[in-house]
């Protein structure tokens, strides 16, 4: 009995250092990251290592608000990170939409081919995307070459343009993520149960009341985990985007936070003042998802992590 | 979870029936309305996501001269396939597809076996302390330290100009762990007694008969895992500076910054060589940078229509449980 015992915790154990490599690669990638916060309290700029770096306490993160410049700096990229996430979670509820009449078209082959073709740009890159923008609307683009030959001599340059930089930034990620996100969405629609259809065709339900009170209905507790998962990574609305997109004449609208990091500290070396703004936006962050997670719990009984 | 996937589908062939059916709703002029402008706003959203890529392809062997004004909008014109010859003449852009290739074939490799392996295991109730690993584990998605930590960790590991650098930190890859655990748990637990009983260990089981069964939720898993490693462009922005590093996203990202002087430099390399190139297959600014986004962008559209089933299964499968 006691030998069996010890086998059984033997075998445990053996099971853990099997997958203990594992957990040491995430030790180093995911969580050792987390220790490059201490840069955020040394005046640190290389070549000069970190070890012989003064140490300047909270210094960094007093400075992001010393002045009126520098205050007003913050700020406006604190726009612009609410403004390029406010617009996608404004129209959040679009992939639902998306899903609810792309499954009332009732050739299949046709539904299939709009699933097909619009779920593609998902899986190009931002450079890809950034690439295809240029071709479209550069000065001597297929756009522009189509208006000069409807005799329309002023080109439209969306790409460079300082103007509705937000607004341009939205449409390229509907474009983009449009029709894949609508995929969860499909999947709940399938699994509406078909008496429910019958019900209301007894009923004498119309084709929008079918939409209003059986289909629509079905799709919200979706919607609220992902509306949720939006809401806690507002902040991270990503770098690649924003930095491929970026131009002189757009710069001042679409730094958000993880670009004005990016080029603080690679264009312009200020890495411990970097740090210091990366590392506020991490802890904000993980309040946001505790937030919605409590939330969820409240709402619906159950968290969303 | 196999359960679900097979009532999806099998929803999915009810769904379609009500159709067939043709349950009649009261056809009202509304309803026409309705289905008339679902048609068409469905139809020009499709031909916004499909025309970027077909324009770049038509311009790529029409004559240079001509797309340069951006002339060539609906059909090709003087087709001739000069560009996709040249465009290796550019230096780097070889060697670039190399990095990508050999990034990706590896990467991938490495992901889907990992990611299997820790599915299984993390399946494995009497592991010590299975919970906390798997929190552990899970976890990582939903915080980073932010870039520049990052950055700054990556460097003090040497990790910059570092080919690992690209293969290494993709190894554990939580979504993917999340996918295979999933789907260890939708199959038979006699099948893993059985085998136990027989007096197969946990890595026999795992090789002999997991991994083989496992293959289809691994196939979708190994497609995610291989678009995520061609496409990557931010760790190489962020750690190469050494150009015998970098990707082809990196490098078209480059190009379409300063595709004059390459065309340029195509055209001395084929002066030299040839007579003189004619206006249609001399080497512009934009014929240089539309054919090199053909090449970076063709393994997606070729692998694309023939895996699009595994993109569909794996973010269903990911929804339900994540």
């Amino acid at each position: 009995m006691h030998v069996q015992k010890n086998g059984i915790r033997s075998m445990s154990i053996r099971k853990f250092l099997y997958i203990l490599p594992f957990m040491a690669l995430l030790a180093i990638f995911a969580y050792y990251p987390l220790y490059g916060w201490v840069y955020a309290f040394f005046d640190y700029s290389p070549p000069i290592p970190l070890s012989k770096s003064p140490f300047v306490g909270f210094q960094w993160f007093h400075s992001l608000v010393e002045n009126q410049v520098k205050v007003d700096q913050l700020l406006q990229i604190i726009k612009n990170t609410f403004g390029l996430s406010g617009l996608n979670l404004l129209f959040s509820w679009l992939p639902m939409v998306f899903a609810i009449f792309l499954t009332e078209i009732k050739a299949v082959r046709f539904r299939k081919f709009i699933q097909t073709v619009t779920t593609l740009p998902n899986f190009i890159s931002w450079v890809l995307v950034y690439s295809l923008a240029f071709t479209m609307f550069s000065s001597d683009g297929i756009v522009n070459g189509l208006l000069r030959q409807l005799g329309i001599d002023s080109p439209i340059l969306p790409l460079q343009s300082s103007h509705h930089v937000w607004l341009m930034m939205w449409l390229w990620t509907t474009w983009k993520v449009l029709g894949w996100s609508a995929i969860l969405y499909i999947a709940a629609i399938m699994g509406i149960d078909d008496s429910l259809y019958e019900a209301a065709h007894v009923d004498g339900a119309t084709r929008m009341q079918v939409i209003r009170y059986v289909v629509l209905p079905s799709m919200l507790p979706t919607y609220f985990v992902l509306l949720m998962l939006q809401i806690a990574s507002f902040l991270n609305n990503g770098l690649e985007q924003y930095f491929v997109f970026q131009n002189a004449f757009n710069k001042d609208s679409i730094q958000a936070l993880d670009l004005y990091v990016y080029n603080l500290a690679m264009g312009g070396g200020s890495y411990s003042v970097s740090v210091a703004i990366s590392m506020l936006k991490s802890l904000i962050s993980v309040v946001l998802l505790f937030s919605v997670n409590g939330l969820s719990k409240l709402l619906r009984g159950e968290g969303i992590v | 979870m196999s359960d679900s996937t097979v009532n999806l589908t099998s929803q999915e062939q009810v769904r379609q029936s009500r159709f067939d059916k043709k349950v009649r709703y009261q056809v009202s002029a509304t309803d026409k309305l309705i289905s008339v402008v679902i048609y068409t706003l469905f139809s020009l959203f499709a031909f916004v996501c499909i025309y970027p890529f077909y324009s770049l392809i038509i311009n790529t062997i029409s004559a240079n001269d001509i797309s340069a004004r951006g002339d060539v909008v609906f059909f090709p014109k003087h087709i001739h396939f000069q560009n996709y010859v040249d465009v290796f003449k550019i230096p780097g852009l070889g060697h670039a597809a190399l990095v990508s290739i050999g990034r990706t074939v590896i990467g991938t490799s490495l992901t889907v076996g990992a990611s299997a392996f820790l599915g299984f295991m993390f399946s494995q109730e009497d592991m010590w302390g299975r919970k906390f690993w798997y929190r552990y584990t899970i976890i990582t998605m939903f915080f980073s330290a932010g870039i520049i930590p990052w950055y700054l960790t990556m460097r003090s590991l040497h990790l910059t100009n570092n080919f690992l650098a690209y293969i290494l930190p993709t190894i554990v890859a939580p979504f993917f762990i999340i996918l295979v655990k999933t789907f260890v748990e939708s199959t038979p637990k006699e099948l893993q007694q059985a085998a136990s009983i027989d007096g197969a260990g946990v890595m026999t089981i795992f090789f002999r008969i997991m991994l083989p069964i496992s293959k289809p939720i691994l196939a979708t898993v190994a497609i995610f895992a291989a678009v995520d490693q061609w496409n990557s462009f931010q760790d190489t922005l962020l750690l190469v500076t050494d150009s015998k590093l970098y990707s082809l996203q990196f490098i078209l990202y480059n190009y379409i910054n300063q595709a004059s002087s390459l065309s340029t430099m195509v055209n001395l390399q084929n002066a030299g060589s040839t007579a003189m190139a004619s206006l249609t297959t001399k080497q512009t600014t934009t014929s240089i940078r539309m054919t090199v986004t053909i090449i970076v962008v063709a393994p997606i559209l070729l692998v694309y229509p023939i895996f699009q089933r595994f993109f569909v299964k794996g973010i269903m499968i990911g929804a339900v449980k994540g």
